[in-house]
């Protein structure tokens, strides 16, 4: 009986092509977006990792106030240079210590200008960022200990200021300070927030203090663990150290946060992981809207086919067999759309993390999710017109023109 | 005719009411018949004597508000909706005026559709309904859409889709209705031989008295009863 069902949902679904391809529109259009936005999402993820992972896993960051990123008090107490020297100094375990002041500024060079992070920092912030030196050098030591006017730029900076020209030796300016370009750093591309970490001019922390920003202050300390050492221990220990520092009494909160990678990671996958789930929710409405209109078509195809139904009812078709023919046709019809809408989603992913730059990742969990929920958007929304079709009167569905 | 000389089809004292008090219609006032096995009857009668009605009681798509149908030896009044669809299925084949096709499907499909509901294999299914359309003089012409046949030929297709199960009643409402005077005439040519050679019982409404000339016998309605039941002189 099945069979045969299907036979007759075929041979009614051919008959009426275009009818079937609008009513399997809304459904191909959700699971599509579903899809996409799922593997999208799970692509982020993994690039959010592994660009973490690429960081090394042995990195911890010092920063003032409780908390990472916006939200932190303007009461935050800042460090200082004595801090970094301090962990450097007191803390077991530790690789290297880095303390890095940044700004925002436009940086000059002849007719060209771009704006740009200036970070002011020392020799450490290369080995505890995993960074090197392309062409030139880094700084000296009297460089670091005067505050001299030297720089080495980020890759996107020297493309975007000299083109094509050896940039070595020439000076650019950052705001009123004219410095000169000593090296290059290696490309390291997009990072986790989608910045662009080759956006970026360093140069030595004092200079930084002493000739921009004016001030003692540091922004963030960057530690990296000594390879095989506790990361949590040096945690601890570099928390106690600080608490110490700024005198806070024992009930009193941490006012400066150390976070190792696999928090930032947490957090950072986190918030990429809410932002699939929504953006998912979102394109399962349009799915569920896909259904309901699987239901206004099949709804309307009823009355429209009611003399077919007549004839069918008189020829000697049983109620549940139009029932199952009309569910055979939706679940037929939804599939379908659920197949067309998967080709389309993987096309579309393709080309999608080819254009943000996001790894494709096969979710295939999430396919066979979505094809089934279509055929069940199918079931559910077929049910009520199948119902209405099949009880229809023989006579007055005849009578009906 | 079965071998135990159960007549086909017996209605006693059949009334059809529609509708509930004041408004109350009757449409059958108590019709006494019995078609045996075999006959070709004529059903004549104006608009409203409630020939249509029978028919549709005959067909088993409605059952009498009070009174008998017998339907070989089963009374119809007292069955499911869908074991009347079963004995539709099994036992009876329809043919309308309007022919009742399903459009844009070719002939041939059209002729399968009762044995996909009886659950024939593909194979039974296309050697039966090309002999269908062999019979009523269509070969050649099995893809073909009702769009694309005379009416007279959607006639023929009809035809075979009802006798294509092999039934033992052909109810046919008007099946003349919409056809000029030549098409008709074969229809009634086509349903004759097939009474006389598959022996298969045919219950015919019509409106044309020549049409009604080539049943063996003829009814007539009048007031939603039966005013006259008689052999044609010419039969077959």
């Amino acid at each position: 009986m099945l069979g045969n069902s299907i036979l007759l949902a075929f041979r009614e679904i051919r008959r009426n092509v275009l009818r079937s391809f609008l009513t399997i529109l809304g459904i191909v259009i959700g699971v599509a977006a579903v899809i996409i936005m799922v593997t999208i999402g799970g692509g982020a993820t993994v690039q959010v990792s592994q660009q973490i992972s690429s960081l090394g896993s042995n990195l911890l960051m010092v920063t003032p106030g409780k908390r990472l990123g916006p939200g932190q008090s303007s009461d935050t107490v800042p460090f200082k240079m004595s801090d970094a020297e301090a962990i450097a100094r007191d803390v077991r375990s530790i690789a290297a210590v880095a303390p890095v002041s940044s700004r925002s500024l436009q940086a000059v060079s002849g007719n060209e200008n771009w704006s740009t992070n200036v970070t002011g920092t020392d020799n450490s912030y290369f080995k505890v960022t995993n960074r090197s030196v392309r062409s030139g050098r880094t700084f000296s030591e009297s460089e670091l200990r005067s505050g001299a006017a030297v720089c080495i730029l980020g890759d996107t900076v020297r493309r975007k200021l000299f083109g094509n020209q050896d940039p070595m030796g020439e000076k650019i300016r950052l705001e009123k300070l004219s410095c000169k370009v000593i090296g290059v750093l290696e490309s390291k591309g997009q990072s986790t927030m989608g910045q662009d970490q080759d956006d970026i001019v360093v140069i030595p922390l004092r200079t930084l203090q002493r000739r921009v920003t004016g001030s003692q202050n540091i922004g963030l300390i960057q530690v990296s663990v000594r390879e095989g050492a506790s990361t949590e221990g040096v945690q601890q220990e570099i928390g106690q150290l600080m608490r110490e520092r700024r005198h806070l009494a024992p009930d009193e909160d941490d006012n400066f946060n150390v976070m190792d990678m696999k928090e930032i990671t947490k957090m950072l996958t986190g918030t990429t992981q809410m932002l699939t789930a929504l953006l998912s929710a979102v394109a399962a409405v349009s799915l569920l809207v896909g259904g309901i209109g699987i239901m206004n078509i099949m709804l309307v195809s009823v009355t429209e086919r009611t003399h077919e139904i007549g004839i069918r009812l008189a020829i000697g078709a049983l109620e549940r067999e139009v029932l199952m023919q009309f569910l055979v046709e939706a679940v037929v019809l939804s599939s379908f759309g659920g197949l067309l809408g998967i080709v389309l989603a993987l096309a579309g992913s393709v080309w999608l993390a080819g254009l943000l730059h996001v790894p494709f990742v096969f979710n295939a969990g999430i396919v066979i999710v979505a094809f089934l929920f279509s055929a069940a958007v199918g079931v559910i929304f077929g049910y009520f017109p199948a119902l209405k079709a099949a009880r229809l009167d023989p006579i007055v569905a005849l009578r009906h023109e | 005719m079965d071998s135990s000389g159960q007549p086909l089809i017996v209605l006693k004292g059949v009334t059809r009411i529609f509708g509930k008090g004041q408004a109350a219609v009757e449409a059958l006032r108590g019709v006494d018949l019995r078609i045996d096995a075999g006959e070709f009857v004529a059903v004549m009668g104006p608009s409203g004597s409630g020939k249509s009605t029978c028919m549709n009681i005959l067909g088993c798509l409605d059952t009498p508000t009070a009174g008998s149908y017998l339907f070989k030896g089963v009374e119809v009044g007292e069955l499911s909706r869908n074991s009347r669809a079963l004995l539709r299925r099994h036992y009876q084949g329809f043919v309308f005026q309007g022919f009742n096709l399903l459009n844009r499907t070719s002939a041939l499909e059209n002729v399968e559709l009762p044995l996909i509901y009886r659950g024939a294999t593909a194979a039974e299914r296309k050697r039966r309904a090309l002999q269908a359309l062999e019979t009523v003089g269509l070969k050649g012409w099995e893809t073909h859409t009702p769009g694309e046949l005379s009416g007279g030929q959607q006639q023929r297709v009809a035809i075979a889709r009802a006798i294509v199960t092999g039934p033992e009643v052909l109810l046919a409402d008007e099946p003349t209705g919409n056809l000029d005077t030549a098409r008709s005439r074969e229809i009634m040519e086509l349903l004759t031989l097939l009474n006389r050679e598959s022996g298969i019982t045919i219950i015919m409404v019509t409106h044309e008295p020549d049409m009604a000339a080539y049943a063996k016998r003829t009814v007539r309605f009048l007031d939603g009863r039966v005013a006259s039941d008689e052999r044609n002189g010419r039969g077959n």
